[in-house]
Parts: C-alpha cells; structure tokens; sequence
C-alpha cells in the first residue's frame, strides 16, 4: 500500500524531471562483433561463461569504453554498462553461475534470437559477475548517473528450467535471493532497471502474480537505488498490474510501442507509481523517431492522465536495442536524449 | 493431389510408381567459390567482376551436376549465387537498405535490411540463374524463392503499417518474378517461409500472401511451400487451405515425432517429406532413409509422395551432402519397386470426417 499513501502526499505543484535513459543489452560494435566472432568462435560453446581470457577480456573492454562514450556523447541522463557480455541476453546472469548447466539453443520470446538454455541443477549463489561489469563501467562514467540493469526475477525463472528446486514457487524465490545477492554487490548506482517482460509474455496465472511482485520487491530491496520494472512487448494484464503496484518500486514502466490503449487503461484505472518510464521510442525498429514526435508522445501520455504529476519521467525505448543495427541504436540514444530535454523545456 | 508431378517423370523412369525426388535448394559452395569471393571483395587482388561471374557460372554447373549425378529427378544449382535467403533478394528489390549486422545469437549475425519505403519490382531475381542451370542440364529445374512472408519478418518495417501488408506488397512482387520465371520455362517453384515456424498465428497472412502469388499462375507450375523447424500442429489443418501443390515439410530431424499432427484430417496435397536430417554430419544408410519414406506412406498415397532432405544442405560438408542425395535417390527408387511388386502394404488411418 506504500505507494498509493506515497501518491497521494505528492506536492502539488512537483516539477518532473525527464530522464533519458535505456533498458541496456546493447549491440556490440561492428568491430567487436568481427573481433569476438574470431575470438570466441561461433557455436554454443563458445559464448560467455564468466571464466573469459585476456583477449576476450580486452575486446569488451574497449566495447564498453565506446559504448560509454557513445551515451555521454549524446547526453543520456542515466549511463548503463551495455552489457555487451550478455551473449544469452536476459538469461546471462544465470549463465554464468555455477548451479547451472547451459543447453541446447532455444527461443528468446518471439524473436528470430536464440539463447542457451539455462538449466539449474544444484543452489543458485550469486556470482558477483554484473557487479565486477558495473565496477568497471562505473570508473568510466566521469561521475555520470550509472544505472544498472537485470532481469526481473520472474522473468530470469521463466527463461530458465529447474531441474533442482522441483516447484515453481522455490524455483522463483530461489531466484529472487539469486538476484538479490547479486544486486547487494553492486557498487552505488542511481538506478535499477528490472527488465520484465515475461509478465506479458507468459501472463503470471493466479498466486504466481503475487509471487512475482514479492520476488521483485525482494530484488528491489536489495539496492540503494531508484527501482524501474519494465515489462514489454505489449501491457501487463489488469491483475498482474494491481499486484506489481504493491511491490515496494519507484517506476513502472510501460511500452507504449506496441501497446497504447491497455496501458493508459491500467494507469487510469489502478493509477501508478510516483516516478514512470514510458518506453516510446521502439527498441526493436531501425525507424529512427524525431525528438518532438517522442517529447509529443510523453504529452500526449501526460494529457490522458488524470494526475500528470510525476517526480521522473523515464524516456526510454520499450525493449533492448541489440536488435538494432549499431548506427541505429546510436541514433536512438540521441533521439531520447534530445525529447527529454525539449520536454524538461516544455515542462517549465 | 496435384495433378502436375508427372511432368516431371523421367523418359527412362524404371519402376512403375514414382516417387520424385528433390532438394530444398542450399548445398554446400566449393571452397574454391569461397575463396574467389575473397579474392573479388578484395582491392588488392586481380580478380573483377567477370572473374567472379565466371566463378559463380562454375559452380553453378558444378553443383547441377552434381545433383544429376546423385540421380535427382529435379535439380538445383544449390544456390551458389545467394548468400543468404533475405540478403539476396532484398539488394533486388527497390525500398530495402541494409544498415549493418544484426545478432542472431551468439557470434552468428545477418545483415538484418530495413524497409523504408514503397517496396517495388526492378531488376529480374532469378531469370537468369533458372536459364543457366536449365541450360547446364536435360533434367527439370526446381527454383527456391524465398516467400514474402520471410522477406517481411526477417526485415525492419519502417514504411508499412504492419507485417501483413508489407507481406502483401512483397506476395505481388513475388508473382511478378514468377510469370517471368514461367515465360523462362520454369515449372517447378518452392516457396520458402521459414519465418511461419516461428510465428504460426500469422499463417492466415501467409495463406493471403499465397494467393497474390498464385494469381494467374499456370495450373501446369507446380508450387511448392517449405516450412521447417516448427511446431506443425500450430499450422496444420489450416495450411492446407493454400493453393499450393506440395508441402515441405522437415520431419527427419524430430526422428518423425510431428508424423501423427498429419493424419489427420486428411493430408489433401503433395507431401514432400524431409527424409534425411541436415542436421547430422552423418549419410544416412539406404535402408535407413527407406524406412523414413514409409512414414510418408502413412499420411499419403505413393502418388502424393515426393522425397527430399528436411532442409537445405549447405552446411553439411560437401560429400556428406553428395551421400545423403545418393542414398536418398537409391532408397526412393527401392521404395518404388517396392511398391510395384506389392511388398508394401502400409495403412493409412481413416481420418475422422471434419465437422463441416
């Protein structure tokens, strides 16, 4: 309930701030992608385990220096990692850890992606892997507003298979604590973007929502962060959004590329979060957005909301941008940094 | 039934049952090919444009050849001149840019184009590769021709208002080449729509898609539809409301798991039934892939029965693939004689009527 209490001791007259920033898992450079596939190979057994050389090492070293660069240049608010690492995507801190066995190549949701399946086998321990990708990133920022980036608890158990915890519900708590422990060895970060989009993709049934909302406040707790839980590719059905609202989170964000009305429809109805992110800009299509057009668009959300009064407003793309092309995920990055500044400008 | 596989019946053919054998269309590139392209993208080499066509024409040959040799009743030149199935036919289709790699998964990139505006019919696809490969050999050219539906899916849609409709316009563009190739001679033309395997609801789209290519096509011009790597029971019955002759489906792979998905309703087309599996670096033995053809006795008659790998060869090494056709040609042709002397008596349920 601490968010509907938190909604309504909202000053009055709140200034928004507009915060550029993006959900990470990044396309590597084209160099680093001809580097990488000459270093590591092409098949399965190949990718990121966590053990890399010094070779590898040295490429996504550089790869993250320029990925770094590439946000400070056009002026993001909050800077990620990249995590160029990621080779299994939402899947890759299960990847890396110990418990685990990676298999055959499967789905990554409804793309034409693939990663390893993870298949847990014994009990999950943190690995410290994203907090020592964090580390590093962090003595690149200048100082800038480092955010990190995971996947959401239930998300991470639904790409995942349990041959260990035998039931759904350990299996997603198991992972919560998973989570948890390796948020607690971030260094500091301004944000954490939770990345959620099995809650639209494979709908939580009954009690399992619930679930998902306690594992995400579990993750979320374990960090001294502003907390943003973005799920995507469409909007969370009405029950699953009701439970979310109850975890202790400071935005939830919402696609609005591929879903307007069912997502202006759970905020008018159940209301939300103090701080929002509206993914606007479309992670998935090299289709290159104006700034105005976005900036319209954040309006355009604002004007059907019956309190426009939000502390932070995240723009961001609705989903990943590895998709992309790499000049285009460029472009995005300069197109979301542009609306937040024209709409902080039409804002005051 | 399609009424047009006789056509495709050799002169000579020995047995009285005929069951045509096929490829997808990928087969291995000599490495030699492999390595005049480097040659040809590179500045520094003495190697231009003719030089490359010329390596390419070789190839081509080559490959018919070989596809001869393994004793197929419809051959292809295995591709040679397509690097991959989008690539290839978006850098012909005016309103496609390629803007960089994009990750499949791992270290495996493609070079994902976007569609920016109106996509419309320049150059001729694939005229001049079916007349080369007709006139490097007697037997009947099968043309692969990757489907609209993919060429939408596996591409960035900036200029469309969704997937269909670029789908739609591409289907228009695609019957287009299909009159040409028809004028050309060509009568015997396989759809690929791998991207259907990946999202079977959209399979009402493919059926329109479908349609548009189709229009005004020869009854003569067999057309044919692959699908592979799926989960057929998302798309079956429904497929068989498509006007195409001949499904092809992969089924070696999932060691004929996805049989039963068939029986029922009843299997109306031609079924082209992946009887080696692309994915083991292993020849079948002929025995082995005779068994295979059987399990496509269960779904159709002889008559509605052509033989063909699950899928492309291309990545197999190249003599593995030259054993799988072989063997593949040998144990149809046994599988056929079979059947003439009535050693084979294998029953076909008897479907359950549909509801309507």
């Amino acid at each position: 309930m601490e968010n509907i209490k938190r909604r309504y001791t909202l000053a009055e007259c709140t200034m928004t701030e507009y915060v550029s920033t993006t959900p990470g898992l990044y396309p590597l450079p084209d160099w680093a992608k001809d580097d990488l596939s000459h270093l590591k190979g092409h098949q399965k057994h190949d990718l990121i385990s966590g053990d890399e050389g010094e070779d590898i090492t040295a490429v996504y070293e550089e790869a993250r220096d320029e990925v770094i660069g590439v946000q400070q240049d056009a002026g993001l608010d909050r800077i990620v990692e990249g995590q160029l690492r990621w080779d299994d995507m939402l899947a890759h801190p299960l990847a890396v850890a110990d418990a685990v066995e990676t298999r055959g190549i499967v789905r990554y949701y409804d793309n034409n992606n693939f990663y390893r399946e993870p298949v847990v086998t014994d009990d999950l321990a943190a690995t410290g892997d994203v907090a020592s990708e964090l580390e590093a990133a962090a003595d690149l920022t200048d100082g800038d507003a480092l955010q990190a980036v995971l996947p959401g608890p239930y998300s991470l158990a639904d790409l995942a298979t349990d041959e260990h915890y035998g039931d759904d519900s350990d299996f997603l708590a198991a992972i919560a604590d998973f989570l948890a422990d390796e948020a607690d060895a971030f260094p500091d970060v301004e944000t954490l973007f939770l990345l959620e989009p099995s809650l639209v993709e494979n709908v939580p049934d009954d009690g399992e929502d619930e679930r998902a909302s306690e594992a995400i406040d579990q993750v979320a707790s374990a960090v001294d962060a502003d907390v943003v839980v973005q799920p995507y590719w469409g909007a969370l059905e009405e029950k699953v959004y009701a439970h979310l609202l109850d975890a202790d989170i400071d935005a939830v964000g919402f696609d609005f590329v591929s879903n307007q009305d069912d997502n202006l429809y759970n905020i008018q109805e159940y209301g939300t979060t103090d701080d929002v992110a509206l993914g606007l800009a479309d992670g998935q299509n090299t289709l290159v957005e104006d700034p105005e057009a976005i900036r319209d668009r954040v309006e355009w959300v604002e004007g059907q909301l019956p309190t426009t009064d939000f502390e932070t407003v995240y723009l961001t793309t609705n989903t990943e941008t590895f998709y992309l092309p790499y000049a285009k995920y460029v472009e995005k990055l300069e197109v979301l940094a542009e609306a937040a500044d024209l709409a902080e400008v039409t804002a005051a | 039934m399609s009424e047009n596989k006789d056509q495709f019946r050799p002169e000579d053919h020995e047995n009285d049952h005929f069951l045509l054998t096929s490829v997808v269309g990928s087969y291995p590139k000599p490495k030699w090919l492999n390595r005049a392209k480097e040659l040809y993208e590179d500045d520094e080499a003495d190697f231009d444009e003719d030089n490359w066509q010329e390596a390419k024409d070789d190839a081509a040959r080559v490959i018919t050849n070989e596809h001869e040799r393994a004793g197929l009743d419809t051959v292809v030149d295995g591709e040679m001149r397509r690097n991959e199935m989008v690539e290839f036919f978006a850098h012909r289709i005016d309103g496609y840019e390629f803007n960089g790699p994009v990750k499949v998964w791992g270290h495996n990139y493609f070079d994902k184009p976007s569609v920016v505006s109106e996509v419309e019919y320049d150059e001729s696809w694939l005229v001049d590769e079916y007349r080369f490969t007709a006139s490097a050999t007697d037997r009947p050219v099968k043309v692969p021709i990757t489907g609209p539906y993919t060429l939408a899916s596996w591409a960035f849609n900036e200029a469309y208002e969704d997937d269909a409709e670029l789908a739609y316009a591409l289907a228009d563009l695609v019957n287009e080449e299909i009159e040409k190739l028809v004028d050309a001679g060509a009568r015997y033309i396989q759809i690929d729509e791998p991207a259907l395997a990946t999202t079977p609801d959209d399979h009402a789209i493919v059926g329109e898609a479908l349609e548009r290519i189709v229009a005004d096509i020869p009854e003569e011009v067999r057309i044919g539809l692959h699908v592979c790597y799926g989960d057929y029971s998302r798309i079956y019955p429904e497929i068989l409301e498509f006007p195409v002759d001949e499904f092809d489906l992969e089924l070696a792979n999932g060691d004929y798991e996805q049989l039963d998905v068939f029986k029922d309703p009843e299997f109306t087309a031609d079924l082209a039934l992946g009887v080696t599996d692309v994915h083991v670096a292993e020849v079948e033995s002929v025995e082995q892939i005779e068994e295979n053809i059987k399990k496509g006795l269960e779904i159709v008659p002889p008559e509605q029965l052509v033989v063909s790998p699950d899928c492309g060869l291309k990545l197999l090494p190249r003599e593995v693939a030259y054993g799988k056709m072989e063997n593949m040609v040998q144990a149809a042709r046994n599988v056929e004689a079979d059947l003439d002397a009535g050693n084979i008596d294998i029953e076909r349920e008897t479907p359950t009527p549909a509801d309507d």
